[in-house]
């Protein structure tokens, strides 16, 4: 009886204690850089996402290093949701942990409004040979708040549709530059057989993985998050048109278990050819074209399927900015410029290979000849898209925020992340969506009039 | 320990009890101090933060709207529907894994307990699964097991000719305690085993000599005596799965009533940012998790008890 009570005293405190940690992790003090100075030593602590091309960044900062003696660069490598949590709580609390951070489209102008960033337009501005008109307006314009550039895009990527070209011309389907949802819908239902899906599309629950291409989705046939006056505008019959639209598709002629699925499960099914098309994050294209892929050559790429909108594609970009607690601010905005110049893209080219440039950063990069070879296939659809979407209003109606396939508040996170929940459960057939929006809705709505 | 005192009381002759019985106590105070103190700070404090933090209106991503709101943060964490179909989730899944695991692990154990060639090699296969991180077990079951294109169970469904089944999207609740039964079958087996192994193998021959088949030697001798181990078996599961967090996190992200109470607080603590309302659901948490806990245990023990003699 004794040892029964202790256990479960215990279980609770525990759990107390776990939940009081959760709770407090914010507080997480740390001192960062060595104290900073002319001709002292400097270490820049950056935090960043573990993909390709940040891991080629860690790989170069030695060139950095030997060019500015004394500088030393710590990398520190975090999965996406790890680095949004750890980047969050110490820039929110002001723990001045890191100096340089890697973070979305989505947190930069809120965190830039917050005054959590320091103003990097004149300093950019200010460098003639660092050329800020050469990285991409819509990206520049996604990131910016109040006209002021608080982070620089280090790789951006659109969406777009990308199909196995061999199925689709055994099948007798063709499919132009800029096909409707619709033709996509026929197509996917044309090449599909027992054992391939005709199309793979996200459908993990999460605002980045769901909500992504279904937000877009959404936005092409007409609806909305909010209306102008911040107004939920998720019961309307356009979501209802685009969401029963989404499952029809997935029903049909979408992979077998759409709900664990989300980039990485379908660039498996792609490659394996277990699916014929897939539209996602423009970055795909370079994975399906790389050496070791098994559909190499095999890929068609085309814009985002659109509706009623001219188009459809996302805008997501990976950027590089400086918290204002840093006490290396000149060092760091140095290193920041270093990593999104010109010269960093020639170097990754010569040293990497040219198909690991960073994408969608810069103009430039695209007319680099070593570059247009590696990247053919995909280069030209990529700019093209990058250039065209535009993020101030990328649906029919205006809208009061800047961003495509999120809504740029600090409740959408939580609000994308509940709805995509309810709306996997429609998937799965487990809720009708009616019950599915309705619910969503009166997420939305506290969020939105927290705005007005 | 407190029959000690009393024996000590009495060997003295009666002159001073009271100050011998004061000066020992504060020896054994003393004792126990750095013990209490650390698990006050350990556990107590950060309760105390928590609650204090669960009547600040604190988002972490609106630096400029902080304040002391009240039960505010209480309100919309029990107005929200969200905790009712969190406890029933919770429930489900610890209940059905820890009942799985123990059948499974019973059966296992059984067999490990006789000799044959190769045993310790069988064993210490059997216990791996305990020993694989819960994230990479996870995993390993979301793309090599339940995957409909590279998982071996629709492989294996597949060449049968029978239906591909679509785990994730129509199973939720399934694949979170098939994994969780894989995980801790080797962890109850482990108990069990030890349970049987202590077993009286003199007992065992008698009821042979009375003429007691296998079953009624399992039914009448072994499973009464294993009463206790299943009972520490079911306890220690239940701790230890009411808190489980990478399934759900990889396998189901807490659809299809698969939000337990941990992925719960991890949604409002880590997406919603909004510290705040997590430590409110915190404290929710805490006081059902107590109440649940001892009403539910204390039945489930009773049953137990008054199932026969020890």
């Amino acid at each position: 009886m004794l040892s029964k009570k202790r256990t479960l005293t215990l279980g609770a405190g525990a759990m107390a204690t776990a939940m009081a940690l959760a709770a407090c992790s914010s507080g997480n003090v740390s001192s960062g850089g060595d104290g900073a100075g002319d001709g002292e030593n400097v270490t820049l602590n950056l935090a960043t996402v573990n993909n390709g091309q940040m891991k080629d960044m860690e790989q170069l900062k030695g060139e950095y290093e030997s060019a500015n003696p004394g500088v030393t660069v710590n990398f520190q490598v975090m999965e996406e949701a790890d680095l949004r949590a750890a980047v969050t709580a110490d820039v929110a609390s002001g723990a001045g942990q890191y100096d340089i951070v890697t973070i979305g489209a989505y947190e930069t102008p809120q965190w830039g409004a917050n005054g959590w960033l320091v103003d990097l337009t004149e300093p950019l501005a200010s460098d003639p040979d660092y050329d800020v008109e050469d990285l991409l307006e819509p990206v520049r314009v996604a990131i910016s708040n109040d006209g002021k550039q608080y982070a620089v895009p280090f790789y951006g990527e659109s969406s777009i549709l990308m199909y196995n070209k061999e199925i689709l011309d055994e099948a007798g389907v063709t499919l132009s530059d800029n096909p409707t949802w619709q033709e996509v819908a026929d197509a996917a239902a044309e090449v599909k057989t027992d054992g391939m899906a005709g199309i793979c599309m996200r459908g993990k629950p999460g605002w980045g993985d769901l909500f992504a291409p279904l937000t877009t989705v959404v936005q092409t046939f007409g609806g909305n998050w909010y209306d102008a006056d911040w107004n939920a505008t998720v019961d309307s019959p356009e979501w209802k048109e685009a969401v029963e639209f989404y499952k029809t598709m997935l029903d049909e002629s979408g992979q077998a278990d759409p709900v664990s699925y989300s980039f990485n499960e379908c660039l498996t099914a792609l490659k394996e050819e277990q699916a014929a098309m897939w539209a996602d994050a423009s970055v795909a294209a370079s994975l399906l074209e790389a050496d070791d892929s098994p559909v190499k050559g095999k890929m068609g790429y085309a814009h985002m399927p659109t509706v009623e909108t001219q188009e459809s594609g996302w805008l997501w970009s990976w950027n590089l900015a400086v918290p204002s607690t840093t006490q290396n601010q000149e060092q760091a905005i140095d290193f920041v410029k270093w990593a999104t110049s010109k010269e960093y893209h020639q170097l990754v080219g010569e040293e990497i290979g040219w198909s690991n440039v960073p994408p969608g950063a810069r103009q430039s990069t695209y007319e680099i000849p070593e570059y247009e070879e590696a990247a053919a296939a995909y280069a030209p659809i990529t700019l093209d898209v990058m250039s065209s979407v535009n993020p101030e209003q990328p649906g029919v109606n205006p809208q009061p925020w800047v961003g495509i396939q999120y809504v740029s508040i600090p409740e959408f996170q939580d609000v994308g992340n509940q709805c995509a929940q309810l709306i996997a459960d429609y998937i799965a057939n487990r809720t009708s969506v009616d019950d599915a929006l309705a619910e969503c809705q009166g997420l939305a709505q506290p969020a939105g009039e927290a705005q007005q | 320990m407190s029959m000690t005192d009393v024996d000590t009381v009495e060997a003295k002759t009666a002159t001073e009890p009271r100050r011998v019985n004061k000066s020992e106590l504060r020896t054994a105070r003393g004792l126990a101090a750095p013990a209490i103190i650390l698990l006050i700070l350990l556990t107590q404090i950060p309760f105390l933060v928590t609650i204090i933090v669960s009547t600040i209106n604190y988002n972490l991503l609106r630096p400029n709207d902080r304040g002391f709101t009240g039960l505010d943060n209480y309100i919309s964490a029990l107005s929200s529907g969200d905790l009712g179909p969190s406890i029933v989730a919770t429930v489900v899944i610890t209940a059905s894994s820890v009942v799985l695991s123990v059948v499974f692990g019973m059966v296992f154990a059984l067999l490990l307990d006789r000799a044959f060639p190769g045993r310790a090699v069988a064993r210490t296969l059997m216990i791996t699964p305990f020993l694989v991180m819960p994230a990479a077990a996870a995993l390993i079951w979301k793309y090599s097991m339940f995957d409909t294109n590279i998982g071996i169970l629709n492989w294996i469904s597949r060449s049968l000719g029978l239906p591909i089944v679509s785990w994730g999207t129509n199973h939720p609740l399934a694949t979170v305690i098939i994994v969780l039964t894989w995980q801790f079958t080797p962890f109850m087996m482990l108990i069990l085993l030890a349970g049987l192994q202590g077993q009286d193998k003199g007992v065992l021959e008698a009821a042979q000599v009375d003429g007691a088949g296998p079953w009624r030697t399992f039914t009448w001798i072994t499973l009464p005596h294993m009463r206790m181990y299943v009972e520490i078996g079911v306890l220690l599961g239940s701790v230890i799965i009411i808190q489980v967090f990478d399934p759900i996190a990889i396998l189901t992200r807490g659809t299809g009533g698969t939000k337990t109470l941990a992925y719960l607080l991890y949604e409002r603590a880590f997406i919603g940012l909004d510290i705040g309302q997590a430590a409110a659901y915190g404290v929710v948490t805490v006081v059902l998790t107590l109440i649940v806990a001892t009403i539910a245990l204390r039945t489930l023990f009773k049953v137990f008890m008054a199932g026969g003699s020890r």
